[in-house]
């Protein structure tokens, strides 16, 4: 337990080292991040046939630079109706939890330099995992600030959008995380990481079987905003979502904050699930592998995101919403009840599962019940429609107060 | 550095100095929630006395209520808050010149000023007996620290206020469909009622209508739009009805438009 | 992996929370069927269950009293609750009135031709947390218990959503109540602050075997404690809730909350104050001398000038808790006895108030003005009888419960040298037996307005223009059934009659809108429709207050049990 780093306690070589990993956990993510836009631009457009960014550099490598030069020096605008205060304060809040949420992932194991050994790892805080829900439920301020902050109508659209889907996946993420906290017995992600190494077996992705580790996924990449979840900034909607207002230097902020999230969950994903930085080393550089296999690990998930990105079609309002309340919390509920019945004996899981699939079953009957019971009303409505619609149309609105109850079960049902 | 022991002064610096930090936090987000004239930042203020109330609990080396408390106040509470306000549109400036009842603001200062003195009187002096023998201090030193503690507490202490919480929630969530749930309009349930109603066919609008067609005669609209009598009139006529017709349109008229739009948004 | 950390689970003897569980589980059963059904489950169902687990509940109350009476208190799930003669009274009460207010609740919503499952549900949940309250030998046990009870309040009173001023209620009952609640929780902390503990039995425990240098935590957290819990009884000066809140909630949510709220708050307040701060009873007993006596005073006079019915029943009710107050503040066994007695007999008669308030209501439940109650003998004389017997209880006629309530209120405060309190006392229940016996007389005057041919030109059986009491046409269906018939089936001639009724009703009333707004609030010849299950109630609610105004007996010698072994030094 612990980092072996901070033994002696707070020493002034521990605060050294300390300063040092935050540095270049920082770099290397801005570094990652440059990659990363460069890969999924190389890799969308090779999906789409087409030859991607190929001036900047060798492969056109250095785009993602000359880009955010660009937006360096562009003309930093506030909309008059923005919101100031707000509107300034949306990039931070994006940015800095992105940030925070990386320090806890595993990147590595443990170093020695000059005689200091210390986790690859910027801190490994006892509530570990829950640092990362909480940075990114912190970071939906940034999000639905940004839209409010404009004063403008497709980002505020946007962000109302980016903020319900959200907190509503958000769900879906803390339990499932909490099935793999279950069998590890820790929140700490070097703990969960260590309880995997045993063998590929032992993996959670495998040892809580599949299904958290697909809950997970979907819950991230609405988390993320990315497609097919990215109703937040459908281009064809909303222009840019939350964004639309922004630009120049804080419009980059935004834009980095969305990759780092990226990587980070995909960190995220691969410390959960597929063992972090575990996986066979060979004798030559030892500490090097673990890095290796962590970068490699993230990098599959980052070209998954891609993949999805270019063969999904994007979803509506209302299936993202079904999706994580009716099947997904159910489900993840579900699995979690039966993983902690399993973890105290295995017939109490039996007993569970077995419980869970009556449950489950009475849970459907619940939800056609009230499907029926919607359909019905529409009916009904429908009829009361025809037979109000003689005597100057309850459409008319104004006609009598009576009348905007009508409208309003109509447009409800 | 096992916890603070006894009054500020004996603490240690580094928790003096983050005590004073996430005081001055928790003091100036609650002044900003109250002072604010925007409903956004008086938000956005009690964000910030949250997070300072999550640093007094990581102080305290309570650190899973830390998070819990960023994840569940801020992250969740607090967002919704802000779900709302944006999205009815109340996020206008309020106007706090005018008040209502003038002497009230003056009287609030007045209490505010007294309960301060009165606590300031009450603990001067005061022995915390819970520094003598503290629950918290040994549990943190088990394996699995506070987390354990808590989850060890919660299993065998506060067993029963534990599952307690399980019928808050479900009272609660099933307040909450009781109150956002359309409400069924008269004798659409009911069995014997149904009957009576001959042309209205189910939905309450036209149910009220047809009934007021039935007594005068008249066209549905223009019964509602002649006879409807002032809503607290004392001269309301015997059944009721149009009285009624005009609280409940009023009533679910207002929220049935914001949640058209709110559709709209959502779609 | 988890078992390393070893835990050992208390010892849990399930009896000790049996009528809680029974409650829940029928509020469970009952959102599950409903959930089930294609169909919303039918009025009758829902009132079944309810009545079920009430009785249910009952039962295991009365079963915990039988073995806590000749064997003794004991706690369970680690000290958090504990089964005496005062959890096991609560549970006792809280179940009848859960019973009692199902039959109201569901007369009500059949007049209004709903269903109310979730009225059904809100209330056995939120007595559920009162019957935990009661029990409840933790402050954390007791603020989520008061927590459970008071949200099932706030959204009853908000049900009825055809009206504003529900929703205006609710949101100032959920404002104000969430306020005290914030109170009772600080008052929490800083006992918790002084004591080291939450749990009761431990902060007796330390309190008795420690003597506090710096007392000031500990008397901070008992003023905000007794604030908090004196909101929730409606006692002054944290009364202003309670008019506005009963005034706006549908009639059946009113008299429930009325009742429940009192016991479960009473139920704390002796639990807390009385048995466990024993040893700072000096300076715990001043403020409850000064509540009691602005409860008494405020409570019997504001009540006078009142003209809507429910808002009186408000003051009352804070008339009431003034009174119940006082045996608190003797703090003796027989003022302990006799506030308990004076809850629960106040719970029947409250009840059966706001049955007849919410028939003479109409179906609109909007009909509460003093004058609707002009001359309601002529019309249901049944109901001015029932009427007229809940207040002349509550205002101590000998012969009824509340005689016996206010004679022992106030002998005991007499006996514990509260003299002045005790004569402020009777001069609040001389003032209070002024506006019962108004409501009484205004209801067994005859009706002045229109000649009897005016109204004979209507159909007997129709309306008249005014008579805002008067139900609504779809309802009087309901009328047909007010005869005793069956609950839940609805015979094909009782609709055939109502709607017959119905449009004669329409016409009639169209017709004389009018006519007769000059003599607007006059009443009508109409008979006021009770359905059987309102009936029941009432019936339940006035014998209880004639047999034991008669039999007193039985209830005082019960009440002594549960405070003889409260102690008291």
């Amino acid at each position: 337990m612990g980092d072996p780093l901070y033994v002696h306690g707070v020493t002034l070589a521990a605060f050294v080292i300390m300063l040092v990993k935050v540095v270049v956990a920082f770099a290397a993510l801005m570094l990652a991040v440059m990659i990363v836009i460069w890969f999924e631009r190389k890799v969308i457009s090779d999906m789409q046939s087409r030859i991607g960014p190929n001036r900047a550099g060798p492969w056109g490598m250095m785009q993602t630079l000359a880009d955010g030069i660009k937006l360096f020096f562009k003309e930093d605008l506030i909309p008059g109706q923005a919101n100031r205060k707000v509107f300034k304060l949306a990039p931070y809040l994006v940015i800095v939890p992105a940030f925070v949420a990386f320090s806890i992932i595993p990147i590595g194991g443990i170093v020695t330099v000059a005689g200091h050994s210390f986790e690859l790892q910027v801190a490994d805080p006892p509530i570990g995992i829950l640092l990362l829900l909480a940075m990114s439920s912190m970071a939906v301020y940034g999000v639905m600030l940004a839209g409010w902050g404009s004063g403008s109508k497709y980002p505020l659209l946007g962000s109302v959008r980016a903020s319900a889907q959200m907190i509503s996946y958000e769900a879906v993420l803390g339990i499932t995380v909490t099935s793999v906290v279950l069998v590890t017995g820790s929140l700490s992600t070097r703990a969960m990481v260590a309880s995997q190494a045993a063998s590929v077996l032992d993996w959670n992705v495998f040892r809580l079987g599949v299904v958290p580790f697909l809950l997970f996924f979907v819950a991230i990449t609405a988390e993320l905003n990315r497609p097919p979840f990215d109703l937040v900034e459908a281009e064809q909607e909303l222009v840019a979502g939350y964004v639309t207002e922004y630009s120049s230097i804080r419009f980059a902020l935004f834009f980095l904050a969305e990759f780092m999230n990226a990587i980070t969950m995909s960190a995220v994903m691969v410390t959960l699930f597929f063992g972090g930085p575990d996986g066979p080393r060979f004798h030559a550089v030892i500490w090097l592998w673990p890095i290796l296999w962590f970068v490699g690990k993230t990098l599959v998930f980052l070209f998954i995101y891609v993949w999805l990105r270019a063969a999904l079609p994007r979803l509506r309002y209302d299936q993202l919403m079904e999706l994580g309340w009716k099947v997904l919390i159910p489900i993840a509920l579900g699995w979690l009840l039966v993983v902690g019945a399993v973890v105290v004996d295995r017939w109490w899981g039996l007993v569970v599962a077995a419980g869970l699939i009556g449950a489950m079953a009475l849970l459907g009957r619940a939800m056609a019940v009230g499907r029926g019971e919607a359909e019905g009303e529409a009916a009904a409505l429908a009829s009361v429609d025809s037979t109000g619609g003689g005597d100057g149309g309850p459409r008319a609105g104004t006609a009598g107060t009576a009348t905007v109850g009508v409208a309003w079960r109509e447009g409800d049902a | 550095m096992p916890g603070i022991h006894g009054p500020l002064m004996a603490a240690t610096y580094p928790d003096a100095i983050m005590f004073v930090v996430s005081a001055v936090l928790v003091l100036a987000g609650a002044i900003g929630v109250i002072a604010s004239r925007n409903p956004v930042h008086s938000a956005l203020s009690l964000v910030m006395t949250l997070f300072g109330v999550a640093l007094i609990f990581l102080a305290q080396q309570a650190d899973f209520i830390a998070a819990v408390q960023v994840i569940v106040y801020a992250g969740a509470i607090v967002v919704l808050f802000l779900f709302v306000v944006m999205f009815l549109g109340v996020d206008r400036l309020e106007n706090l010149v005018v008040e209502p009842l003038r002497f009230q603001r003056v009287l609030a200062l007045g209490l505010v000023a007294l309960s301060v003195v009165g606590m300031l009187l009450l603990g001067v002096g005061a022995h915390w007996a819970i520094g003598a023998h503290s629950v918290t201090a040994p549990a943190l030193n088990q394996p699995g620290g506070d987390v354990a503690a808590l989850g060890k507490s919660v299993f065998t202490a506060y067993l029963l206020p534990f599952e307690a919480t399980a019928a808050l929630l479900i009272i609660a969530i099933i307040g909450a469909v009781v109150l956002t749930r359309r409400q069924p309009a008269a004798g659409e349930e009911g069995d014997a009622v149904e009957d009576t109603q001959g042309a209205g066919g189910g939905g309450a609008p036209a149910q009220e209508r047809s009934n007021q067609a039935d007594a005068d005669g008249v066209d549905p609209d223009g019964a509602a739009g002649g006879q409807g009598s002032p809503r607290e009139a004392p001269s309301r006529s015997s059944r009721g009805a149009p009285g009624e017709t005009d609280s409940r349109a009023a009533e679910d008229g207002e929220p049935g438009t914001v949640r058209r739009a709110g559709e709209e948004v959502l779609r | 992996m988890i078992g390393a950390t070893g835990i050992t689970v208390p010892a849990l003897n399930y009896v000790a929370v049996m009528p809680e569980i029974a409650l829940i589980a029928g509020a469970l059963w009952i959102m599950l069927a409903t959930a089930m059904s294609p169909r919303r489950i039918g009025s009758g169902a829902s009132l079944f269950w309810t009545v079920a687990a009430g009785c249910v509940s009952l039962g295991f109350s009365v079963w915990q009293w039988e073995g806590v009476t000749p064997h003794g208190a004991y706690a369970s799930f680690d000290g958090a609750v504990v089964v005496d003669g005062l959890s096991a009274f609560v549970a006792m009460t809280v179940s009848l009135t859960v019973i009692v207010a199902a039959l109201i609740e569901e007369g009500w919503m059949r007049r209004r031709g709903q269903s109310a499952p979730e009225m059904h549900m809100l209330t056995l949940l939120s007595a559920a947390g009162a019957i935990l309250m009661g029990a409840g030998n933790d402050l954390v046990v007791i603020f989520l218990a008061l927590e459970i009870m008071s949200i099932g309040f706030y959204v009853l009173a908000a049900y009825d959503r055809r009206r504003l001023a529900s929703g205006e209620a609710a949101l100032k009952y959920l404002i104000l109540g969430g306020f005290s609640s914030a109170v009772f929780l600080f008052g929490i902390a800083l006992t918790y602050g002084a004591t080291g503990s939450m749990n009761l039995a431990e902060i007796a425990k330390y309190l008795a075997s420690n003597v506090l240098l710096h007392d000031g935590l500990l008397l901070g957290g008992m003023v905000l404690m007794l604030v908090g819990l004196a909101f929730k009884v409606a006692a002054v000066p944290f009364h202003f809730w309670a008019p506005d809140v009963y005034q706006g909630s549908p009639t059946p949510a009113a008299g429930y909350m009325a009742a429940v709220a009192k016991i479960a708050g009473f139920a704390a307040i002796i639990r807390i104050f009385v048995s466990t701060l024993q040893p700072y009873r000096a300076d715990w007993q001043p403020a409850v001398w000064v509540v009691a006596v602005a409860t008494l005073l405020v409570g019997g006079v504001v009540a006078l000038v009142q003209t809507d019915i429910k808002r009186m029943l408000a003051y009352s009710s804070i008339n009431h808790a003034g009174f119940v107050l006082l045996g608190v503040a003797a703090a003796t066994t027989a003022g302990l006895s006799a506030s308990l007695y004076y809850v629960l007999v106040y719970s029947f008669m409250v009840m059966g108030s706001f049955a007849v308030v919410s028939l003479v209501g109409g179906p609109a439940d909007t009909a509460h003005s003093l004058e609707d109650y002009r001359g309601l003998y002529r019309r249901s004389p049944w109901l001015a009888w029932a009427l007229a017997l809940m207040l002349i209880s509550q205002a101590g006629v000998p012969l009824t419960t509340g005689f016996i309530g206010k004679l022992e209120v106030i002998s005991a405060a007499a006996a514990a040298h509260l003299v002045w309190l005790a004569v402020v006392a009777m001069m609040s229940a001389a003032v209070a037996a002024f506006f019962y016996l108004r409501v009484v007389m205004l209801m067994f005057s005859p009706s002045y307005g229109p000649p009897a041919g005016a109204a004979g030109a209507v159909d007997s059986g129709s309306m008249v223009a005014g008579g805002e009491g008067v139900p609504e046409p779809g309802s009087v269906a309901e009328g047909g059934e007010g005869v005793p018939g069956p609950v839940g089936v609805s015979s094909g001639g009782g609709v055939a009659t109502a709607s017959l009724h119905g449009e004669e009703g329409i016409v009639g009333g169209g017709g004389d809108a009018s006519g007769y707004d000059a003599v607007a609030g006059e009443p009508a010849g109409e008979r006021i429709p009770v359905p059987l299950s309102t009936a029941v109630a009432l019936a339940l609610c006035s014998g209880f207050t004639v047999f034991f105004g008669l039999f007193p007996g039985f209830l005082t010698a019960m009440v002594h049990v549960v405070t003889t072994a409260i102690p008291i030094h």
